[in-house]
């Protein structure tokens, strides 16, 4: 009961109308940022987070909110009409997406996306609302040794566990925590690979890292290659509205992608993928229609696109009540927190609930905005896809740059930039995973703080780790997801030499 | 029996694990410079040294694995359109590091980058550039007053 009385003082925060205001200007950036391809919503969230700045921490957060779907809601768009998802989590999307836009129903896919994101964001956020209440209230008894347990755990599942490649995944947290070292050290004072470089010391900003690998890393790797195969948009023909048939066919997979999107993202552990490859699966399997399955079949894009929205409002479950992030997005998020000196976890709901179920109730009138505002808008951002793409990666890499030296007027900080976008060039080109290389930035100080916070508490004796039950089956957890994929693997060829 | 372990070997992934070594040894390097600094358990080095070996590892792995199957094989990349576009972000960083300020590297990066990716109008590209970089700086300047980088032309505003 708690959590309507609370939630409902959120919607007296959320409806004051300088707040609605920020919530819609937040989701039309958010869409017009989200539309444009290569920008999925990790970027969009990294390149609008200096446009805030200068707001007030409520306003900013709720404005973040609307941004957040937004660039959701945007990403699907791109995946439908262009094919090219801007992250992984739309790659599913695209698979049948594409094909039904190709087929002259893009107008129904799109529909199909926008109103099963609006049903999933709904009820997910519902979840939200009850779930975090509970979890910080088990987590007001947790210790440091938890944290460090839980962060290991994240660490574990969003590099080596969800990812193509156990090793290549790993090397890019590993990178990740490398640049959260840098700069001084919060116990200490003791500065740690900085070189002697003054602006060092401060250390890596994750807006920096991410919009160097995400944005200049992608106009970089498109740049190399888009003379071999250059994208065009397909244009909506006929009705964009779905047929009474349609919406028979999407309802049901809405509901079930909410079912794998929302519990798997409420987990600590990350990967927004697998509930979009899981709902696909299943709905292929359940279909009346299995023969349209890979030529366009709408409970294909209504599914994934339910389940992504679901597990991306899941991660704010971790994010808000933890304070840990488990995928790309929800690290910037809890870097545009951390600028307002906000700490999310369970003191932040004691401290400030104005401030989080502002936001709770914010994510609630983003997703009504969305369907209200973007349905009759869809040609509008349909429209700017048919920018020239010089121009497009002209504007993202002057935009990119924009919210750097706004953040940090200094040709260092530029710098820093343009050799995280060299470095995010050479990972896409080999397949290395961005995501972990982001949360093992933001999560890395904070688990070397944690493990510390530990030791010093247990006199220096590292058992401590191991003998609360917390900590303990969390690690026992992270070493099984670790050594997953290997056994896996191994089987699969062991299966295969049996054959 | 030479010539096809030649063949198997791939080069990114040995390029690849060098790099990491050597990041492990200047982590290790660099932890070894600070004092420990606690009086209980670990000091701020601990967490530099473990991941100076996480770094280590992972290293040898890329070695044992460019001797397997490698890296994932890239297609071939249009070296000459990606010189352009980091030509055009140095080119940003040169102008703000010398005084040019932001509206002249916002300038030369949007125009290069549109060259990179096959526009020929280059002194139309110029003039939009010019234009986003100014209304990007005014718009910073005048209504969410963060200052960008300033050379002589912001300095006229």
């Amino acid at each position: 009961m708690d959590s309507f009385f609370a939630l409902g003082h959120g919607f007296l925060v959320a409806l004051e109308p300088s707040n609605l205001l920020f919530a819609t200007v937040g989701v039309l950036l958010g869409t017009l940022v989200g539309v444009l391809p290569g920008i999925g919503p990790a970027l969009t969230v990294a390149l609008l987070l200096p446009v805030t700045f200068k707001l007030d921490p409520g306003g900013s957060i709720i404005m973040f909110a609307g941004i957040y779907y937004g660039g959701m809601y945007g990403g699907s768009t791109t995946s439908i009409l262009l094919n090219t998802p801007g992250e992984s989590a739309s790659v599913v999307t695209a698979l049948e997406g594409n094909k039904m836009a190709r087929s002259g129903r893009g107008g129904p896919a799109l529909a199909t996306a926008a109103i099963g994101s609006f049903v999933a964001g709904t009820i997910a956020t519902v979840g939200l609302a009850f779930l975090a209440p509970l979890l910080v209230k088990i987590a007001v008894g947790f210790g440091p040794w938890d944290y460090f347990a839980l962060m290991v755990l994240a660490f574990v599942t969003v590099a080596a566990t969800f990812g193509s490649s156990p090793l290549r995944g790993l090397t890019s947290l590993a990178f990740g925590l490398l640049l959260g070292l840098m700069g001084i050290d919060q116990l200490t004072g003791q500065a740690r690979m900085t070189f002697g470089v003054p602006q060092l010391l401060d250390g890596i900003e994750v807006t920096t890292l991410a919009v160097g690998l995400f944005a200049i890393g992608e106009a970089l790797f498109v740049a190399s290659r888009h003379l071999h195969n250059p994208e065009k948009p397909i244009p909506i023909k006929g009705s964009l509205w779905m047929t009474r048939e349609d919406w028979k066919r999407s309802w049901k997979p809405w509901l079930r992608g909410v079912g794998f999107g929302f519990p798997i993202g409420a987990l600590p552990a990350g990967g927004a993928e697998i509930p979009t490859f899981l709902s696909y699966a299943t709905e292929r399997k359940l279909t009346k229609h299995p023969e349209e399955f890979g030529m366009g079949a709408i409970e294909g894009v209504a599914g994934p696109e339910a389940a992504n929205n679901a597990s991306a409002a899941g991660t704010l479950v971790p994010l808000l009540t933890l304070g840990l992030p488990t995928s790309a997005t929800a690290a910037i998020m809890l870097a545009g927190f951390q600028q307002y000196g906000l700490q999310p976890g369970p003191l932040l709901f004691a401290n400030s609930p104005d401030l989080v179920w502002g936001l709770i109730a914010s994510l609630f009138i983003a997703n009504v905005m969305l369907v209200i505002l973007n349905l009759p808008l869809i040609g509008l951002w349909v429209r700017l896809l048919a920018i020239p793409m010089p121009w497009l990666y002209a504007g993202i890499l002057v935009f990119a740059a924009m919210g750097t030296v706004a953040a940090n007027p200094s040709a260092v900080e530029l710098a820093i930039l343009v050799v995280f976008g060299f470095i995010g060039f050479f990972m896409r080109r080999y397949d290395y995973p961005i995501a972990p290389a982001v949360v093992g930035l933001i999560l890395g100080p904070m688990a070397d703080a944690q493990l510390r916070r530990s030791l010093q508490m247990s006199l220096g004796d590292p058992m401590i780790l191991l003998e609360n039950p917390g900590s303990a089956t969390l690690l026992g957890i992270a070493v099984l997801a670790l050594l997953a994929p290997f056994v896996l693997k191994g089987l699969e060829r062991f299966q295969m030499q049996e054959d | 029996m030479t010539t096809s372990k030649l063949r198997s070997f791939d080069r990114p992934a040995a390029v690849v694990g060098v790099l990491l070594l050597a990041v492990a040894a200047v982590t290790a390097f660099d932890a070894s410079r600070m004092s420990k600094g606690a009086l209980y358990g670990i000091g701020p080095t601990a967490f530099p040294n473990v991941l100076a070996v996480f770094f280590a590892g992972l290293g040898l792995a890329h070695f044992v694995i460019a001797f397997k199957d490698g890296l994932p094989k890239p297609d071939e990349a249009d070296w000459t359109a990606f010189a352009w576009v980091s030509g055009a972000l140095l080119a940003l960083i040169a102008s703000v590091a010398a005084g040019g300020g932001f509206i002249l590297g916002a300038t030369l990066l949007f125009a290069m980058t549109a060259r990179a990716f096959g526009r020929r109008a280059f002194l139309k590209d110029v003039l939009i550039g010019f234009v986003i970089g100014l209304l990007v700086f005014l718009l910073f300047n005048n209504l969410l007053s963060l200052t960008l980088p300033q050379g002589p032309l912001e300095r006229l505003l």
